[in-house]
């Protein structure tokens, strides 16, 4: 136990873990908050550490470039919203929405999932990876139902019946890679290890992989988002609290994508097989095009942005379908770009929700007027998400587009349409939301506006100058994913 | 090698798991779908202690005692007693007539051995019929949940995939963490028993119409 290494491994699970266990049995009072904020913040140290200290991988975990980055981002955004979880929870618990027996069971949960998605990332072992993913799976499931509220166990049960059956088309895709690789690796634990599986996968059965391939898509693409399996997305963005929402849409759906492309990767390097490219970038590009309509039929500003994130998913997919290590660099920033931001804008949506009581959007006007601070937040986190210069986001989307044209001028076309008409819908809205007339309840916010600065600020800082290092390290990143 | 028998037996439970996911989709009764799902999960808890045995993998065992005790007593014990206490028995609604389902079952298991058979050939003979016999049974499963509308209908529909995917599991031979991935399933399942339990979702039961989840999307008045 000497190796730093395999000491910050256990903490960023081990911190989580009994943290979860620790806040189920807290007393309840307001310092479970930042006890779950300060857990978080330590989970985070211990993942960032993970870039100067690696340890070898085993059986069952793994640190490597890939995933490195993932963690680390996935614990800031965890931190982050941790710290905007005690303010917005306060106010939930004020106005009698949550119970405490019910926060002890909410921050209880909120461990349980970071811990799940710090396995999932951190898995060597493509089954740990499935049944961290389910855990996930059944944490948030159990969070989006919290409030009680017949929409709320509507919207768990649908997330619960299309995230088990996407689940469990992945299980069998893992069944089906597990026997591919055991004809060559032969039986055992290495014929689930995924670094044995890419560097081996040039002599498995191509067929099966195809075959495992459409099953793990399918499956892990629900978990995603992707359209047509989105369905319980917008639902449970809308019902759950609101950090659970920016923690969905920042962190989990990346986490399934991350899945997804671990075993790109593994077909990827086998020759024979099918090229995983087309059929990601079929996914990619319908969830935009599909999402960017929807958005402006909606009325509910959670489940806005809750399509918003469908076609941002849609946008990486497609990235990470074109494939090469221009489109993959961009799809890397465009992943990181989007976490951020979109919690960014959950956190700001959250206290707008607290401060007017209402999530509909008509009933929504004025912000800048009557919270100054909250509403041009909001405006920002909006243009930032639309991509417009100098943001992050404008940086990748542009780099994707771009590359596309280079190689497949015709879906370029229809990619920067759907670009196009989400930025139409989601400006338009703002427009009514941010501006005009004040209208309804205007409680003062009583909320806590680092984090979400924070987020947009790293996006902005990033679209204006992102350190030299930083691109050395996504483009190797890049080039790993083939 | 494979002795004969071995095999045999093997196929007889698989072939014998495809057989009752087919009646489970003809049962228009709450207790009779029970009883068949009991019957489920104790076909595929003797096919995987028979995959134990003929393996040579004890741990298969455990994995075979947790699909007897917990799918084939408790849940159905259970889910009767919720059943009873909420008043619910009476006919399952189906979407599509039970006729079409079967057809579109049979349809289903012929795409499924098209499917697996040809490119499974590296796999091993029993892994091979195995792994076709399991995509059925996840197939049958996935139409189970999609032609039913109530809350019970679904969960048993999904129990059932889960039945299948144990199946593939234990007949990809030597799969490590086969006893894990049963356990993570199981609490899943026992979770969301117990979520209907506690919630006592009762409208889930009476209707789950695709208007009522409209209405709540917020896109209709």
């Amino acid at each position: 136990m000497t190796d730093p290494g395999a000491l910050l491994v256990r903490a960023v699970l081990l911190i989580p873990a009994s943290s979860a266990a620790l806040l189920a049995l807290f007393p309840d009072d307001r310092a479970t908050g930042r006890l779950n904020a300060l857990a978080a913040l330590l989970t985070f140290f211990a993942a960032a550490g993970l870039f100067f200290f690696r340890p070898a991988p085993s059986a069952f975990l793994i640190v490597d470039d890939v995933n490195v980055a993932f963690t680390v981002l996935n614990t800031f955004v965890g931190f982050t919203t941790s710290v905007f979880s005690a303010s917005y929870i306060a106010h939930e618990l004020d106005i009698g929405r949550l119970t405490p027996v019910y926060l002890r069971f909410y921050h209880a949960m909120y461990q349980t999932l970071m811990f799940a998605m710090n396995l999932a990332l951190l898995a060597n072992n493509v089954g740990l990876m499935w049944v961290a993913v389910e855990l996930a799976t059944l944490t948030t499931i159990l969070m989006v139902g919290i409030y009680r509220t017949p929409a709320a166990l509507e919207a768990a049960w649908k997330y619960f019946i299309l995230g088990s059956v996407g689940i469990a088309l992945a299980l069998f895709g893992t069944i089906l890679v597990y026997v591919a690789a055991r004809a060559v690796v032969g039986e055992g634990l290495d014929a689930m290890a995924w670094n044995v599986l890419v560097a081996r996968a040039g002599s498995f059965d191509p067929t099966l992989l195809n075959l495992a391939f459409v099953f793990l898509l399918l499956g892990y693409g629900t978990k995603v988002g992707l359209a047509p399996l989105h369905a319980w997305l917008p639902d449970a963005h809308a019902e759950g609290p609101t950090p659970i929402s920016a923690v969905l849409s920042g962190l989990l759906l990346n986490v399934a994508l991350f899945a997804v492309l671990r075993f790109k990767m593994v077909l990827s390097a086998n020759p024979q097989a099918l090229a995983p490219g087309p059929l990601m970038v079929t996914m990619g590009l319908i969830s935009v095009l599909f999402a960017a309509f929807m958005l402006y039929r909606r009325h509910d500003i959670k489940r806005m942005f809750a399509y918003s994130s469908i076609e941002h998913m849609g946008i990486i997919t497609f990235a990470f379908g074109m494939g090469g290590p221009l489109a993959n660099f961009a799809g890397l920033l465009h992943m990181t770009y989007h976490s951020l931001t979109k919690s960014a804008i959950f956190f700001s949506v959250g206290h707008i929700a607290q401060v007017k009581g209402t999530q509909t959007m008509a009933d929504i006007r004025g912000l800048t007027v009557t919270h100054p601070v909250l509403g041009w937040g909001l405006v920002l986190g909006v243009m930032t998400i639309v991509g417009l210069p100098p943001m992050g986001i404008f940086m990748s989307e542009f780099l994707i587009v771009t590359s596309t044209f280079a190689r497949q001028p015709a879906l370029a076309v229809a990619l920067a349409a759907g670009l196009l008409v989400a930025l139409g819908a989601l400006v338009l809205r703002l427009n009514g939301l941010a501006f005009g007339e004040p209208r309804g309840r205007n409680a003062p916010a009583e909320a806590s506006f680092v984090p979400m600065f924070a987020h947009l600020m790293l996006v902005l800082a990033a679209g204006i100058y992102l350190p030299a290092p930083l691109v050395a390290w996504f483009q190797h990143v890049a080039k790993l994913l083939g | 090698m494979i002795d004969r028998l071995a095999f045999d037996v093997a196929h007889l439970f698989a072939g014998g798991l495809v057989l009752v996911s087919f009646m489970l989709l003809y049962q228009d009764r709450m207790f009779g779908l029970l009883n068949i799902f009991a019957l489920h999960a104790l076909v595929v808890s003797l096919s995987v202690a028979w995959q134990a045995y003929i393996q040579q993998a004890p741990h298969l065992y455990i994995t075979a005692a947790i699909a007897l005790v917990v799918k084939a007593i408790i849940i159905p014990v259970a889910l009767h007693r919720i059943i009873v206490r909420l008043g619910i028995h009476r006919t399952i609604e189906t979407v599509v007539g039970i006729g079409q389902t079967m057809l579109a079952g049979i349809a289903l298991v012929a795409l499924s051995i098209l499917v697996m058979l040809p490119i499974t050939a590296q796999a091993g003979t029993l892994a091979r019929e195995d792994l076709a016999f399991s995509l059925s049974v996840i197939l049958l499963g996935l139409l189970m949940m999609i032609s039913r509308r109530n809350a019970v209908s679904q969960i048993i529909g999904f129990m059932s995939i889960e039945n299948g995917l144990i199946l593939a599991a234990t007949a990809a031979k030597g799969m490590p963490l086969v006893v894990e991935i049963s356990v993570a399933f199981s609490i899943l399942v026992a979770l969301i028993v117990i979520g209907i339990f506690l919630f006592r979702i009762r409208e889930r039961f009476d209707t789950v119409d695709v208007h009522a989840l409209e209405r709540f999307r917020g896109e209709q008045p």
